[in-house]
């Protein structure tokens, strides 16, 4: 064992009840480096970090800190070695502010009793400078978009004292491009102080910017571990899925219809003065999908929320198949035919309550009735029905929610939308925090429906995708439409250029 | 390897776990086939056909109002008002038979026929639900205290009606057109009591709510994920309004019988047996966060709480260790819920792995 390995794993395995997650992994943690781990949904990424974390007890197998083997009984206990983590599921109250939520737990204390919030305070602010985004500390979490909710967690974890090993689940899954630039100056700050890093991403360009080494997991095995600069994509690919696929490229030929929907002048007040929404227009087509780009707090989940109605004091002219609509209540809409998969799939998408089977009819149940009464052949035959088309990986349909992959719990909502029968499908993210292989499903289900002639609007915030995926994009940007393009001219480029117009770094605070 | 693949096969043998959980899913129907067994014992006349309808005549009361309080809670709320709402509502009856309305404008008074007099009782319950509603969905109002305040209110109302009196001897007069009341509580089809009829009927047709309408479906959204479900087009507002009427309409329905039962309406009826309505609930395991939660299970929630109450007064266990005895139940069933419910999600995590 050299002085390079900060963290090792030997041999660790983790049996849950009739399922090997690990089986006999060693990892290496390299002391200052930015670590990666890859590997598909399922792999045992998680696990592994879990049992680094504390969180979990391995079966088998040990796990050295410095060399010295170590037993870790809970979080506290890895955080009093200098172990944080930052879980790919937010975990903050959003009832607390942001200055609580970040000394949660390790309060600073007057003679050990009464509370000093003003260091909390101070250091709050601190810390959320330094990580470029400086939101108030007294801003409640909920007030927060998800994207800075994140930094939020990010900073409860650099609240940490004496941190030698930060464990990163997917923290760009709810970031967009200017948001990860600011995370990845971090990272390396952070390996210039000799911190170790582990960093788990589905982004494969990521794992090439950042990463010193890569190890990948397949299975709950280990298949290599390998330094970054010797390696390329294709070779993650190949390593992850066993085949090397890296293109991204989902669009169809399709035939585009009619104008299916006009939105005009979209305005929704900001509070504190401006908009949220400054006056935006754009038409949809039957077939077309329309991508929505934009940072965050550019008003891109608004755009989405106003035309479902969710917005009383949003003022619209929306026109749908040429007929003048106005938006009141979701449920209103979804009669007229929208249907919208919210950005948030365990806050907003599942009732975690319910089976797989009853999250997809949520929606549209009056379709299976007679009277009051609930047709369970019709309703079966349409959730089978649907299960088969978006090949959704279901060993019962009333299983519940939860024992699904991420991927496929999507795939849930997405059904859950479908069924209402729409015209215009509106997704926010839909493939936030979902594998490579589920992300590919959901733009295969995407393109089938428009090709069916729905008109769909995807809001994303990797580059990539919404470039592989959409035929027009509108470039959102603090409220205000900055550019729009169609076929040729979508390039990252004038993505990320339009992206930034109208943003100066002193207007960022008024985004909560 | 060898000796990993062993544990992962031993793991393997799921019948044992799901004759276990099986068991953890019927504790509160064993529960209260033990308690029937330990009662004939210690008493020979508990098995008695009389004592078993009376048993069972309380039992319609629990189960009635604990009907509408699951189906509240499964949405994620909780309603106190019911035990106020039984008192109103016999209240109302009692009034309306015993001395009419009346109109000092027109210096009459009129007496209703007994029917009209019942539903505008179960109307006044309804109402009183309705106003939880309005409360809950348009004032946003925590459950918990809209309740409270209707809890004070109708029970303020009640005592107003009579200034504190009873409203004695509800036989009616023929000759007024409105005697036949006491019916409601002494009458029986098939030697069954009306009361327990009224709970068969009303627990079909909320188990047939829940489980074959959409709104049904609804509620448990609702309980579940509220943001979720308003985000698929359900009219929260609407399901919300619907389960605290529903447990209004219950409560009134407890309050005519016990009326009809005493032949005579006493404002302080029902104190505190939103209690008992919330105690079925959970012993049946309705969960108190919302969401999960059946009408089988609180209707036997309902036998175990009025088997054990009569029980324990048959072989004389004093009136404040009965108090301690219930607490002790409840909390245990809770506890034993919760652990049934980790047990489930484990089993639905490792389906996830695998």
């Amino acid at each position: 064992m050299t002085d390079d390995l900060c963290v090792t794993a030997r041999g660790v395995s983790k049996i849950y009840p009739g399922t090997l997650a690990l089986h006999k992994v060693d990892f290496n943690v390299y002391r200052g480096k930015v670590n990666v781990v890859i590997g598909e949904n399922g792999a045992g990424k998680s696990t592994l970090m879990k049992i680094l974390a504390g969180i979990e007890q391995p079966s088998e197998g040990a796990i050295c800190l410095n060399g010295e083997e170590i037993h870790l009984k809970g979080t506290r206990d890895a955080s009093e070695r200098g172990i944080g983590i930052i879980h790919q599921e937010l975990n903050l109250f959003p009832n607390l502010t942001v200055a609580q939520n970040i000394f949660m737990g390790r309060e600073n204390t007057q003679y050990g009793v009464i509370l000093d919030h003003k260091k909390h305070i101070e250091k709050t602010k601190m810390l959320l400078e330094r990580l470029e985004h400086p939101i108030h500390p007294d801003t409640p979490v909920s007030d927060l978009r998800v994207g800075q909710q994140q930094i939020v967690e990010i900073a409860k974890t650099m609240a940490q004292q004496d941190l030698h090993v930060l464990i990163m689940d997917e923290p760009t899954s709810s970031l967009s491009t200017a948001e990860v630039e600011v995370l990845f100056r971090l990272i390396e700050e952070l390996r210039g102080q000799g911190i170790s890093i582990i960093y788990i991403s589905h982004r494969l360009e990521e794992i090439m910017r950042i990463g010193d080494y890569v190890t990948v997991l397949r299975d709950g095995k280990l298949v290599g571990e390998e330094k970054v600069k010797n390696i390329d994509i294709p070779w993650i690919v190949r390593s992850m899925v066993g085949h090397s696929d890296t293109k991204m490229n989902y669009k169809q030929e399709k035939p585009i219809g009619d104008e299916i929907l006009r939105v005009e002048s979209l305005t929704l007040p900001r509070r504190g003065g401006g908009y949220t929404l400054d006056h935006i227009s754009f038409s949809l087509r039957a077939g077309e999908i329309l991508g929505i780009y934009g940072l965050l707090g550019s008003g891109r989940t608004e755009l989405i929320e106003c035309i479902m109605g969710m917005h009383p004091e949003s003022t619209i002219d929306m026109y749908l198949e040429g007929k003048k609509i106005k938006p009141t209540s979701i449920w209103e809409q979804i009669q007229k035919g929208f249907a919208h998969i919210p950005e948030d799939r365990q806050r907003e998408g599942l009732v975690q309550t319910l089976s797989i089977a009853r999250n997809m009819t949520l929606a549209s149940l009056w379709n299976y009735t007679k009277g009051i009464h609930l047709l369970h052949k019709k309703e079966d035959d349409s959730i089978t029905k649907t299960i088969k088309d978006l090949e959704i990986k279901v060993a019962d349909k009333n299983l519940p929610i939860l024992s699904l992959s991420g991927g496929n719990q999507q795939k849930v909502v997405i059904s859950k939308g479908i069924l209402t029968s729409p015209k215009v499908l509106l997704l926010d993210e839909p493939t936030r925090g979902i594998d490579v292989g589920a992300k590919a499903d959901v733009f295969k289900i995407v393109n089938k429906f428009a090709a069916q002639g729905m008109g769909i609007i995807l809001v994303a915030s990797e580059l990539k995708e919404i470039i592989a995926i959409a035929d027009r994009i509108i470039i959102l940007s603090n409220g205000q439409a900055t550019g729009e393009l169609s076929g040729d001219e979508i390039t990252e480029e004038s993505l990320v250029k339009a992206s930034g117009k109208g943003h100066t770094s002193g207007k960022l605070e008024n985004i909560s | 390897m060898s000796d990993i693949m062993s544990q992962v096969a031993g793991t393997q043998a799921k019948s044992n776990v799901s004759v276990g959980l099986l068991l953890l899913k019927a504790r509160t129907f064993i529960a209260l086939i033990l308690l029937v067994v330990i009662f004939s014992f210690l008493t020979p006349s508990f098995l008695t056909p009389n004592s078993l309808i009376l048993i069972a005549k309380h039992v319609a009361l629990y189960a009635l109002l604990g009907i509408g309080m699951t189906l509240v809670i499964i949405s994620g709320g909780i309603d106190l008002s019911v035990g106020s709402i039984v008192g109103l509502a016999g209240m109302i009856a009692g009034g309306l038979i015993h001395e009419g309305l009346r109109l000092p404008v027109f210096g009459v008074t009129i007496y209703f026929n007994v029917v009209i007099v019942m539903l505008l009782a179960l109307l006044v319950g309804t109402g009183v639900g309705a106003v939880n509603g309005v409360l809950i969905t348009r004032f946003n109002v925590a459950p918990f205290i809209a309740t409270l305040g209707t809890m004070y209110a109708a029970r303020g109302f009640a005592l107003i009606r009579s200034n504190g009196e009873t409203f004695p001897n509800l036989v009616g007069n023929a000759t007024l057109g409105n005697d036949g009341f006491p019916i409601l509580g002494a009458g029986n089809i098939v030697g069954i009591p009306l009361s327990i009829w009224f709970m068969i009927l009303v627990g079909l047709a909320a188990a047939y709510l829940l489980k074959k309408t959409p709104w049904g479906w609804h509620i448990f959204a609702v309980g579940g994920n509220e943001k979720a479900a308003k985000l698929s087009g359900i009219r929260v507002d609407r399901v919300k309004m619907l389960v605290y009427m529903i447990s209004g309409f219950c409560a009134a329905l407890v309050g005519l019988i016990v009326s009809s039962q005493l032949v005579a309406s006493h404002p302080a009826t029902g104190n505190s047996w939103e209690m008992n309505a919330i105690a079925a609930a959970v012993l049946g395991g309705t969960s108190m966060a919302g969401g999960i939660g059946t009408i089988g299970g609180t209707l036997i929630g309902a036998f175990v709480i009025g088997v054990l109450s009569d029980g324990m007064v048959m072989i004389g266990v004093s009136e404040f260790w009965q108090m301690v005895i219930k607490g002790l139940v409840i909390v245990v069933a809770v506890i034993v819920d919760q652990f049934q419910r980790n047990m489930e999600n484990k089993m639905a995590l490792e389906r996830k792995n695998a």
